[in-house]
């Protein structure tokens, strides 16, 4: 068959040729796989690495170590006259109840000095519950309560093991006679680990022990909510006119071009600017959320054009076609038809700015987002702070108890980023549909 | 250039002139507006003269004048980028919808001028339906594909009257028997030939008075597409059509009238039954002859 004297190749030939370039080609293939593998799993490595640092340093945030001792709410220390009026209550002087609790659980420590140490195992903020709950129930005065008190931080990390007791006496936040009273509460079970409600629920203070997320995430949730309110629907609006109505010519070139290179600006930048405009110019109240939602929402507008422009884009035109052959009017045909299609495309580009927007922290310090609120944010005009200025100011602090509370606050900016994008992804399902 | 990528966007097949193939002799020269054999009907619906369509500096349409009658299907046909479909979307003005588009000419339909200032084009769309080369239909269900056109228009009163209105055009276009039991299911779900008669049933159902069909078989299969001639020719009792087509066995069996398009020159119009039988022109003769296109 193959007897005759053609130039040509035989197909045995062929085949040859092509199986020497098979080997090449699937060499090939199989080094890229191993490429992109291991850059997965070096990800991941990381990742990994990086949720078990800040969980195992962020979870001792959310327990708190607290200090049972018998308080005996003396009348002659908190109401000498017995008039019970709320002012006197309030300005007695708590700090002497604790002293005497310790005195009665350490009989045999005397002098000031030794008794000022000895208090400050519990926190400074103790004499103010105290004074909570007295005021709140003045029926307390002459009672004897065995009641737990917020631990000092220092004792909070030596109940958490972040103490090196062989460390000198002049290195370690406790003395070697704290050390000893602490191990003594501690083997009469009288020192112990609790939930920690006030990092949940309260706002910041100068004291690690007191230290509460809450109002920073307050302050996140109004932020974001505004941002959102208002860059969705500009931006959509946006990349609606800019892709449907607007004619092409020279000023929607300068325009997209614009907003292109605005999704580049560092975002501090819009945070000067936010200051410049919306503080300096309209007034609007410094550190709030208001202000900074309007920075965020300048932010975050380039991102979700540019990813609605996509969205727009890539409904078919033949959807287009149909609906204003059918006699729709060009809202119609948007409203109706393009819109439902595009918006999963274009949900993702919100989540994308809005997880951009919660993560951001340099254009929030412009606007004083970054300064000591210690108060929860009730409204959009409250000052406030965010998650992530949070975690700025606590990883900027130099007390040691702050540390398991940046990476506590990493944690909840994470579960905020979670819940926030589990919702936009459920809604983005809901709008996904097939053609 | 701009238009170009505009054109192609809008699905139209639009090849610049020079890589359309030539014939090989011209013998008789073509003028713009000259066509050979009797571009007029009586009592036509739409009535076209002098149309010119520019896709910014192309000269797409030239000179072109027809008329379309009631009651008939008139088929243009002619090579690819000959100007047919960019003539068929003049005629409910699609080409607006077209940036760098220009229409010129008048084309006046039951006398009176679509391009007028009073003339409504949402109005005219309603009056004027399309029918489109890929089947388009919308991505949502059986039903609301139809009742679509009607919802917008206001055409129906109520909830009834709508069903009545879904129903009676799913049978017109043949569709009833076979999407009875599924009217909700996404009109996509349906097979290549079902969603162009669903397209067709769309677009009768808000009660055109002309149905524009540009090249509507070409996607399918030749069972889909004898339903759809027969169709056609059902339809053709209520409305007036004009269709685009590639194949001309398919313009000889549908049509009464055919018009041959060439490089944007309406070069003959006649019976459909003479033009294939007996052409005047030369391009046309080459053309329904298989020398070229």
């Amino acid at each position: 068959m193959n007897n005759t004297n053609k130039p040509q190749r035989t197909p045995q030939e062929t085949q040859a040729i092509v199986e020497r370039s098979l080997r090449r080609r699937y060499w090939a293939e199989h080094r890229f796989r191993t490429y992109g593998l291991a850059a997965v799993v070096a990800g991941m490595a990381f990742l990994v690495y990086l949720f078990f640092v800040i969980f195992s340093n962020g979870m001792g945030a959310f327990r708190q170590t607290e200090l049972q001792l018998t308080i005996f709410y003396d009348p002659q220390i908190i109401d000498p006259a017995g008039t019970r009026k709320i002012e006197d209550l309030h300005a007695a002087d708590y700090q002497a109840l604790i002293r005497a609790a310790f005195k009665a659980k350490f009989p045999d420590v005397e002098g000031r000095a030794a008794t000022r140490e000895m208090t400050r195992l519990v926190s400074s903020s103790a004499a103010f519950d105290l004074q909570h709950s007295v005021v709140e129930n003045p029926a307390l005065i002459g009672t004897t309560e065995k009641r737990w008190l917020l631990a000092s931080d220092a004792v909070d990390l030596l109940q958490k093991g972040r103490i090196e007791r062989t460390l000198p006496e002049a290195e370690r936040p406790l003395n070697d006679h704290q050390l000893a009273w602490a191990d003594k509460l501690r083997s009469e079970g009288a020192l112990g680990l609790k939930f920690n409600k006030t990092f949940v629920t309260g706002g910041d203070s100068r004291e690690p022990e007191k230290a509460g997320i809450w109002g920073a995430v307050a302050g996140s949730f109004f932020t974001l909510i505004l941002t959102l309110l208002l860059s969705f629907p500009i931006g959509v609006a946006t990349a609606i006119y800019l892709e449907e109505f607007a004619r092409r010519n020279r000023w929607t070139d300068i325009i997209e071009v614009n907003i292109n290179n605005l999704a580049a600006v560092p975002s501090i930048v819009f945070g000067l600017l936010g200051l410049a405009v919306f503080i300096g110019f309209f007034g609007m109240p410094r550190s709030s959320p208001l202000v900074g939602a309007l920075v965020l929402t300048l932010l975050t507008l380039p991102t979700i054009i540019i990813a609605s422009r996509a969205a727009l884009k890539a409904v078919p035109p033949s959807i287009r076609e149909a609906a204003l052959g059918m006699g729709a009017s060009k809202i119609q045909m948007v409203a109706h038809h393009v819109l439902p299609l595009a918006m999963p495309g274009m949900l993702t580009g919100t989540i994308i700015g809005m997880a951009r927007a919660l993560g951001e922290s340099a254009p929030l310090l412009m606007i004083g987002m970054v300064a000591f609120i210690v108060d929860v944010p009730k409204g959009i005009t409250d000052a406030a702070t965010a998650l992530p200025v949070q975690v700025y100011l606590w990883s900027d602090s130099p007390e040691r108890g702050f540390v398991e509370k940046t990476s506590g606050a990493i944690i909840v900016l994470l579960a905020f980023l979670v819940v926030m994008n589990t919702t936009a992804v459920i809604l983005r399902k809901r709008f996904e549909r097939r053609w | 250039m701009e238009s170009a990528v505009q054109v192609e966007r809008a699905g139209i097949n639009l090849k610049p002139s020079g890589r359309t193939s030539e014939p090989s002799s011209i013998e008789m020269p073509v003028e713009p507006g000259k066509t050979v054999g009797n571009i007029t009907v009586e009592d036509p619906i739409f009535s076209c003269r002098n149309v010119d369509v520019f896709y910014g500096e192309k000269h797409a349409i030239k000179k072109v004048g027809i008329d379309i009658g009631k009651n008939q299907v008139l088929a243009m046909i002619g090579p690819s980028g000959c100007g047919k479909s960019t003539f068929l979307r003049c005629l409910n003005r699609m080409n607006d919808t077209i940036e760098g588009a220009r229409v010129e000419g008048s084309i006046l339909l039951d006398g009176k001028d679509i391009h007028d200032k009073k003339q409504d084009v949402v109005q005219l769309r309603a009056r004027v339906g399309m029918v489109f080369q890929k089947p388009n239909p919308f991505p949502k269900s059986i039903y609301e594909n139809v009742a679509y056109g009607p919802r917008i228009h206001g055409l129906a009163g109520d909830r009834v009257e709508l069903d009545e209105i879904v129903h009676s055009s799913l049978q017109r276009a043949g569709l009833w028997e076979e999407v009875k039991d599924r009217l909700q299911q996404p009109g996509t779900s349906l097979s290549g030939g079902q969603q162009q008669r669903l397209c067709i049933a769309r677009t009768i159902a808000v009660n055109p008075e002309v149905i524009l069909m540009d090249e509507p078989c070409s996607a399918l299969d030749p069972i889909a597409t004898a339903r759809i001639e027969d169709l056609m020719e059902e339809l053709r009792q209520s409305y007036a059509i004009a269709i685009v087509t590639h194949s001309m066995q398919q313009a000889a069996r549908v049509s009464q009238r055919t018009a041959y398009f060439h490089l944007g020159d309406l070069i003959e119009v006649g019976e459909t039954d003479r033009i294939f039988t007996n052409p005047r022109h030369k391009l046309t003769e080459d053309y329904i002859t298989g020398r070229f296109g």
